[in-house]
């Protein structure tokens, strides 16, 4: 789950610039490590800040290995299995994938991963692009409470938290510094 | 995208805010994409009940709303009016009521009755989508001219449509005269004087009876389709003259600018309203328009669907 | 000897150029003298008119009673309870019931049922045409002895202009007025609402204007023609005040009434599809309704009525095509006229509206009411003239509730209706 809103609570710094700039640099190492077709490789990124972190990965394994790798957006408003259930509707977005997906290692990236079902909702998306010879899960913040059977492939950090408290991530924003957050209630 | 929906039914864009139509025209961009997957459906409607309840007969639209349900993973019924209780004197009403009760969650009204979807819309739990109300409104039909336009041109604001035919009995052109106006578009509507009358001048657009002159400045021309039922006979002597003096003939088409754009909702009377090259020549969008209905429709079930169940 | 005063009223009878402060005094039924109550003991009603109006009991001549045929509409008794209610003594009802009243034995069976059930006097009228069908005569001569006041198609409207004035002629001979639905059926074809910017913006089928002028031009000139009075029924548009302007200006006998909902509504109110707003001639434009005030105002118009048109839920709750014309009257027109006539608009004073609904119409229809003469039927309607107060139709004696002014706020209302001198509601 993601959360939005300011709060007027205190804000525990967990990670700043420098430390999600370590963290996508390992994962990309860790995603060059574990996948010897590297041009297979496609870094889905979840919109918003997911996109942002994929492309960040991305560069790094172009400044590494001197391969680009190709990126994707997946929307998974549409995919969602509680529409009609949220007390708003959720914007959705266009995806973009390259098909044919057969062969493919897609690696989903997201900021926070929680519950799993955000996970779930992009894998029922890939699926209908193709069917991929392998799909991988990275995620800048696991923070635990997964409703699902679930886990991901590549973490930045592991987060405790508690069901009331919330995670903010800011990446690539044009007004606030990249960071994460802990918010309690 | 900042506006969010909050209409559960989707009567005309009489009452929509630019905004609104904005966001659909957005949202519209996301669905279209679903027609290019090797699997095109989404689970977004998942275990909804959609009834397509056309009254007034269609094979177009209501295939494009049923293709456009399946993609969402809804459950289709079509209902037409001779097949449903109307014909043995059940009311609109009580029709679409028994219809709730089996737990419908969209209706899709086609009637030949202005204010029938307003009619239902506020008497049901249900999403009620206009798919054509007398010579009311088709906002559908609109929304995907509305989005051809964008998507060929760019924007809308600014540009210079021209509609053709017989713009009176016409819900097409009302639901784009709405549309078009409040995204900016300046609007031409062409005919002749007896089903374009100069009073539709108070909706913000000008009148011509002179086809010729009105086309070399269009950016877009949306043909309507041109009916001659009895009803009509009044209004003008026969379709060799209408297409004499309005229809848009290869000699025509040529005074067009070489990036207008050529529309016609279908179904299309070659050599009546349009010559047969001239439809399938490089300027037509026509076939764009029927793809993108289908996305529009999964946008506007979509938005309208999500509502009604919150 | 039953005795009733009527005291510290202003009466208003405007038959006798009176406007005063009085009492009014009624025995045995009947307006009479202070001196003819005889036995200064005996139980005399008295009624406190302080701050009321005491005019004679109004009469609406266009009222819709249903009866015989669409009974679950309204039925006689009801629609006499809602003219009661809405301060009427008299009401013209129309002939376009089931059978249709053109012949003698309807119109007998409507006058019986009245006198049974009716707590205000029914006056029957008869068709012009038989069935209303606009192709042949109806037995008017024989209508007339049936005790007709006046010959109408009302609902609908002879298209034969050769018919309508053999129909006028012949009228004449037996000495009754002509009441006419003015409506081109060519022009107008299935046109629901005024036709103009708002039947262009909703793609509804227009009713012009000129549907209704057309008529009304047809009327004058065979009121000029055959010498003979025709009264055109709900004038709704400026054109039509303007030919009747015009024609009266030259004496033919042309009259022309109006009924409120064409002068406190205009066709914006259709914009919702709502079939409250949708009656026979449509809502019109701000400029019609304008007209219809001056013609009001300068006496063009003479005459206000209703056009009490019952209709059951079901059938207008339905799509606004399918829906019947038309919306009950009788409870709120006397208020809405007060209100936007008197009150607002100022366009006449309140003893020229009760001429309206008295003098006018009883002279166009050679009845004995309107007035408050010495030996005239005790038919008094009491009127406080500034009582602010709310429309809620539920609580309507009509068995009809097809009215769009729920929930308006009204200022003046009949507070007490008499006939023959008994008291047959008050507030």
């Amino acid at each position: 789950m993601k959360n939005e809103k300011q709060d007027s609570s205190p804000a525990v710094p967990i990670m700043d610039a420098e430390a999600i700039r370590r963290a996508l640099r390992r994962i990309a190492h860790e995603i060059i490590e574990r996948n010897p077709q590297l041009a297979q490789v496609v870094l889905a990124g979840i919109p918003s800040r997911g996109v942002e972190i994929a492309k960040r990965i991305a560069d790094f394994i172009r400044g590494i290995e001197k391969i680009d790798i190709d990126t994707g957006i997946i929307d998974v408003a549409m995919h969602r299995d509680d529409v009609g259930t949220r007390p708003e509707l959720p914007v959705v977005r266009a995806s973009k994938l390259p098909v044919p997906l057969e062969e493919r290692t897609v690696i989903i990236v997201d900021d926070v991963l929680y519950t799993g079902r955000t996970a779930r909702a992009a894998m029922d998306a890939i699926n209908s692009f193709g069917r991929p010879a392998q799909i991988q899960l990275a995620a800048l913040i696991d923070r635990g409470h997964r409703e699902l059977p679930i886990r991901a492939d590549y973490v930045g950090k592991n987060l405790p938290t508690a069901a009331n408290e919330k995670v903010r991530v800011r990446i690539g924003s044009i007004n606030e510094p990249d960071g994460v957050w802990l918010i309690k209630e | 995208m900042s506006t969010r929906w909050s209409r559960k039914d989707l009567l005309g864009l009489r009452e929509l805010s630019a905004e609104e139509i904005n966001f659909i025209l957005e949202t519209t961009d996301a669905f279209k994409q679903v027609g290019t997957r090797e699997i095109k459906k989404v689970p977004a409607l998942r275990g909804k009940t959609l009834v397509n309840f056309f009254v007034e007969p269609s094979t177009r639209t209501r295939t494009s709303f049923e293709l456009a349900a399946f993609r969402l993973s809804a459950d289709v019924i079509n209902i037409s009016a001779t097949t449903s209780s109307l014909t043995k004197g059940e009311t609109l009403k009580d029709t679409a009521r028994n219809l709730e009760a089996l737990h419908a969650d969209i209706l899709v009204l086609r009637h030949s009755s202005a204010g029938a979807p307003q009619f239902l819309g506020n008497r049901l739990k249900a999403s009620v989508i206009n798919a054509g109300d007398g010579a009311h409104e088709h906002p559908t039909q609109a929304l995907l001219d509305l989005y051809t336009i964008r998507e060929k041109r760019g924007k809308i604001a600014g540009l210079h449509v021209v509609i053709i035919g017989d713009i009176l009995f016409s819900r097409v052109a009302r639901s784009n005269i709405f549309g078009l106006v409040k995204l900016g578009a300046r609007v031409t509507l062409v005919g002749p004087s007896t089903l374009v009358p100069r009073e539709f001048e108070k909706l913000g657009v000008e009148v011509s009876h002179k086809i010729d002159n009105v086309l070399p400045n269009a950016d877009v021309v949306n043909l309507l389709r041109i009916q001659h039922e009895r009803q009509r006979k009044e209004y003008f002597p026969g379709i060799g003259e209408y297409t004499r003096f309005f229809g848009l003939t290869k000699e025509r088409a040529k005074l067009l600018k070489p990036d207008c754009l050529i529309m016609h909702p279908g179904p299309i009377n070659r050599g009546v309203e349009i010559d047969s090259e001239v439809a399938d020549g490089l300027q037509s969008v026509i076939l764009d328009q029927v793809t993108n209905g289908l996305a529009v429709r999964m946008a506007v079930l979509y938005l309208c669907g999500g509502i009604a169940t919150a | 000897m039953s005795a009733i005063i009527i005291r510290n009223g202003r009466v208003i009878d405007p038959a006798n150029r009176r406007d005063k402060l009085a009492d009014l005094v009624i025995v045995d039924g009947r307006i009479a003298e202070k001196s003819a109550i005889r036995d200064p003991q005996s139980a005399i009603e008295e009624i406190d008119a302080s701050g009321l109006i005491v005019a004679p009991g109004l009469i609406d001549m266009h009222v819709h009673l249903r009866e015989p045929g669409f009974g679950h509409k309204e039925t006689i008794e009801s629609g006499a309870r809602a003219a009661a209610a809405g301060g009427f003594t008299t009401i013209v009802c129309m002939p376009n019931t089931s059978p249709v009243a053109d012949t003698p034995s309807t119109i007998a069976w409507i006058k019986e049922r009245a006198a049974a059930a009716a707590c205000v006097n029914v006056l029957p009228t008869g068709a012009i045409s038989k069935n209303i069908s606009g192709e042949e005569l109806s037995p008017i001569g024989s209508l007339a002895q049936a005790g007709v006041v006046a010959i109408t198609d009302d609902g609908h409207c002879i298209q034969n202009n050769e018919l309508m004035r053999r129909a006028v002629e012949y009228a004449r001979m037996v000495g009754v007025p002509v009441l006419d639905h003015c409506q081109d059926y060519n022009l107008v074809g299935n046109g629901v609402v005024h036709e103009g910017y708002w039947s262009t913006l909703l793609g509804l089928p227009g009713w012009p204007a000129a549907g209704e002028e057309a008529t009304v031009m047809r009327n004058i000139l065979l009121a000029e023609l055959c010498d003979h009075p025709i009264h055109c029924q709900h004038v709704s548009t400026a054109g039509s005040v303007r030919l009747l302007r015009e024609a009266r200006g030259r004496g033919v006998k042309i009259t022309g009434e109006v009924c409120p909902h064409h002068i406190a509504l205009t066709d914006e109110a259709i914009q919702n599809f709502n079939t409250n707003y949708k009656m026979n001639p449509p809502l019109r434009a701000r400029a019609d309704v304008d007209a219809l005030l001056e013609g009001i105002a300068d006496g063009t118009l003479s005459i206000l009525a209703s056009d009490h048109a019952p209709h059951a839920d079901f059938e207008k709750e339905v799509e606004f095509d399918a829906a019947p014309f038309g919306i009950i009257g009788l409870e709120t027109e006397l208020g809405l006229f007060l209100d936007l006539l008197v009150h607002k608009q100022r366009k006449i004073d309140i003893a020229r509206l009760i001429q309206m609904y008295t003098v006018d119409p009883a002279r166009l229809l050679k009845i004995n009411a309107g007035t408050l003469s010495i030996g005239a039927p005790a038919d008094v309607t009491l009127i406080d003239p500034d009582l602010e107060w709310t429309v809620k139709i539920d609580k309507f004696e009509s068995a009809s509730r097809n009215s769009p002014f729920d929930g308006w706020k009204l200022k003046g209302r009949a507070v007490r209706t008499i006939v023959g001198g008994k008291t047959v509601w008050k507030l």
